[in-house]
């Protein structure tokens, strides 16, 4: 059974600082002029996204290549998949044309543990429903360690991860990271955006917690959530929720503005966020290759350092 | 095919009915228990089954049974169906109404019966639907369906959402000697529900089914029953609160009953972190308090009958992720041995709650669950209430196999089912 990587909570604390180590390697290639590298030369990844997403595809497809991967892409939007097609015979289909690695996004919580029992190859899941993104975690958490230079885990951090936290795999994977290497995590959001039964390290107003934060984590608003009664309006979750101008003059210096992407300007996001000092919102994107790079080369590699030297071309 | 004995002598049983407990040997005859005793001999062409060790009791009525026959028969018929329940131990099963067609119209009903009737393993009977279609929408004809023999009616699978509806049922119901059974789900609360609303679903960031959708529901036809004093037979509860509010019903005398799942006094809704759909249910799983309150709701009578909700799904479907995966257990097979594994209770308080206590609610209290005398029709099972066993899905007389009990002990296995004076199981095989 191949290795796989689904969630944060199945990787580990182990596996997942391992994977940012490796990532550091990653990042010394990409700035190369010729980043690119033999390493997974002959291996086949194909990308089987059932949900929209340009960026984390492109992301991974890049990624692979820049490893000397072989792509394929699979992309079915949701909408069209007929609801009797089987998932299992989909995958089995492709499996049997030779493939290492599955990258799956789907809208259906749970489906990358379907597909991984249905096949040999690593499965590696891009996002799941509400429930998990482990890929976005370990950039957030690449970024965080790179640019407070904390090497050694994020003790006494304190974070704010605000917005909506109920229906985000974003929220979930990427609070388990920073509790893993030693945050503190407090999600500050209306009762209606917060997972049912969750009670601990919650606050209802950002203005209760912005003044003694490192780390704001900042969640895309939908603006579809005020059509289900979630919140009344989006202009009240700006005033309790958003980071505003006037929010953004409390900051201090040292807070790191993060953002999963794509946000939604005069939103959640109610200033300008190049102009804040403490703006990763760009080196998220950009970590994203290296520790995609990172899990691919974890999962397909030989494990030798080595090949990742040289040119690339045979 | 065998021809089957017309007489039978079942022999050193002990001897389970709602008078108590006993040792005897049991001969059926035309139909009918003809003589009880002990030491009884044999006669030629009698065909003697050793019921040493075994219980031998009135068969089991399962109130609640998906046949999928018409409209869904890749997943089961009423012949395969019906298998499968004598097989359980159950000589009469109720056959939901969500059927295509619905079994709204006498014509459905009609062929339902007559489709039990000819596979000749236990009775079907046909419940009937409260709305057309099962819409919620415009009543079906009661009296029509009552006099073609329909005591149970239920849009399962859906409760009826409209409160005006739902108290018209009630009122035209109270003259017609008919049963409204509801399935308790307010679906505004419920749209998307995958799984019991509580922290694993949140940890699994799945959609959450809250308890509070089930017991608004079951509150509110309390409440009609209490105003048009109609009966009703509340399905597959499945909350500690939904049994307080029985509880409470029955302790002011209103004219409810309920049944509860084997599933839900077994399995949890931590199943779920295998996100696998065998064990998507509705209502879902939920958490060993509510089983704990479910198990005590059946030992001070709170819960009438265990029945099964047996919904047979094709394996494609349930390969579905979660949140497009149908709901729904296999449960025929496995009742009695989940009973016996999962209620701390006596064997003769788990056989009221499957045998003469649903007959009972069912309206076939005349033919089924009958104490064990001579002259009463010859409707029992003999099991053995200390046999451990597993089920294996391929060995399941069910088209499907989405049972979510493998791997799960079992106790007690159903050996020989009498249907009618006719051995249709014998040492756990079907007869035909």
């Amino acid at each position: 059974m191949s290795r796989s990587l689904l969630s944060i909570s199945e990787l580990g604390e182990p596996g997942l600082r391992r994977l940012l180590s490796i990532a550091d390697h990653m990042a010394e290639v990409n700035r190369r002029a010729n980043p690119k590298v033999p390493a997974l030369r002959g291996k086949t990844v194909c990308n089987l996204f059932f949900e929209d997403s340009t960026r984390t595809r492109l992301s991974f497809e890049t990624a692979a290549k820049r490893l000397s991967a072989d792509t394929m892409n699979f992309a079915v939007s949701q909408s069209s998949l007929n609801k009797g097609e089987s998932l299992r015979d989909t995958v089995e289909t492709i499996a049997a044309m030779g493939v290492d690695a599955f990258v799956i996004r789907h809208g259906s919580s749970g489906a990358p543990w379907q597909l991984s029992s249905w096949t040999t190859a690593s499965v590696i899941n891009a996002g799941d429903g509400w429930h998990a993104h482990p890929t976005q975690a370990l950039l957030d958490m690449y970024t965080v360690r790179t640019t407070l230079n904390r090497l050694e885990g994020f003790d006494g951090l304190r974070v704010a991860m605000v917005g909506d936290i109920k229906h985000s795999r974003v929220a979930r994977s990427t609070t388990e990271a920073f509790k893993m290497l030693g945050a503190d995590v407090t999600w500050v959001a209306p009762r209606t955006l917060l997972p049912p039964s969750h009670k601990e390290h919650v606050v209802a107003h950002l203005d209760e917690v912005i003044d003694d934060i490192d780390i704001l984590y900042l969640l895309r608003m939908q603006k579809e959530r005020m059509n289900e009664a979630l919140v009344p309006h989006l202009r009240e979750y700006t005033t309790r929720f958003g980071l505003t101008p006037e929010r953004a003059a409390r900051l201090g210096d040292h807070v790191l503005v993060m953002h999963p992407g794509p946000m939604n300007r005069g939103v959640e996001m109610a200033v300008d966020p190049s102009e804040l000092p403490g703006n990763v919102i760009n080196q998220q994107v950009t970590n994203g290759i290296n520790v995609r790079m990172a899990v691919l080369f974890d999962l397909l590699g030989s494990g030798s350092e080595n090949s990742l030297a040289g040119s690339p071309e045979a | 095919m065998k021809p089957t004995p017309s007489k039978l002598l079942i022999t050193n049983g002990r001897l389970i009915d709602a008078g108590g407990e006993r040792s005897a040997d049991v001969r059926i005859a035309d139909g009918v228990v003809a003589e009880i005793g002990v030491g009884l001999l044999s006669s030629d062409g009698e065909q003697v089954v050793n019921a040493a060790g075994m219980v031998v009791c009135p068969g089991f009525v399962d109130l609640h049974v998906h046949l999928r026959e018409p409209g869904r028969e890749e997943a089961e018929t009423i012949e395969t169906g019906s298998r499968g329940a004598a097989l359980g131990g159950f000589t009469a099963i109720v056959a939901m109404p969500n059927t295509d067609p619905t079994q709204d119209s006498v014509g459905v009903i009609e062929f339902v019966r007559q489709q039990g009737e000819r596979a000749g393993l236990c009775e079907v009977l046909p419940s009937g639907s409260i709305t057309i279609g099962r819409k919620g929408e415009t009543l079906t004809p009661f009296a029509e369906l009552a006099a073609a023999g329909v005591r149970l009616f239920t849009d399962d699978g859906n409760g009826v959402q409209d409160p005006q509806l739902m108290r018209r049922a009630y009122e035209y119901a109270s003259d017609l000697g008919i049963t409204m059974a509801q399935h308790c789900e307010v679906e505004r609360l419920t749209e998307g529900a995958v799984m019991h609303e509580g922290s694993c679903c949140s940890h699994l960031g799945l959609p959450g089914w809250p308890s509070l959708a089930e017991e608004l529901m079951v509150h509110r036809d309390i409440e009609l029953v209490r105003l048009t004093g109609a009966p009703a037979h509340f399905l597959h509860l499945s909350t500690a609160g939904s049994v307080e509010l029985v509880r409470k019903a029955k302790a002011d005398g209103l004219a409810v009953t309920a049944e509860a799942t084997p599933h839900h006094i077994s399995l949890t809704d931590e199943l779920l972190t295998s996100y696998s759909a065998l064990y998507k249910v509705t209502p879902p799983l939920r958490t060993m308090g509510d089983i704990e309150a479910i198990r005590e709701g059946l030992r001070d009578g709170t819960i009438d009958a265990i029945a099964t909700d047996h919904a047979p799904h094709v394996s494609e479907s349930k390969e579905l992720p979660l949140d497009q995966a149908p709901p729904g257990m296999l449960g025929l097979e496995t009742a009695l041995g989940v009973s016996i594994a999962h209620l701390n209770m006596p064997l003769v308080d788990i056989v009221a709650a499957l045998s003469w206590k649903p007959a009972e609610i069912a309206g076939v209290a005349d033919r089924h669950g009958r104490p064990i005398e001579v002259g009463e029709p010859a409707n029992l099972t003999v099991f053995d209430p200390a046999e451990e066993w597993e089920v294996v899905p391929g060995q399941l007389a069910s088209k499907s196999r989405n049972t979510p009990f493998v791997g799960v002990a079992l106790t007690g296995r159903v050996k020989h089912t009498i249907f009618n004076g006719e051995a249709v199981v014998l040492d756990g095989v079907a007869q035909k």
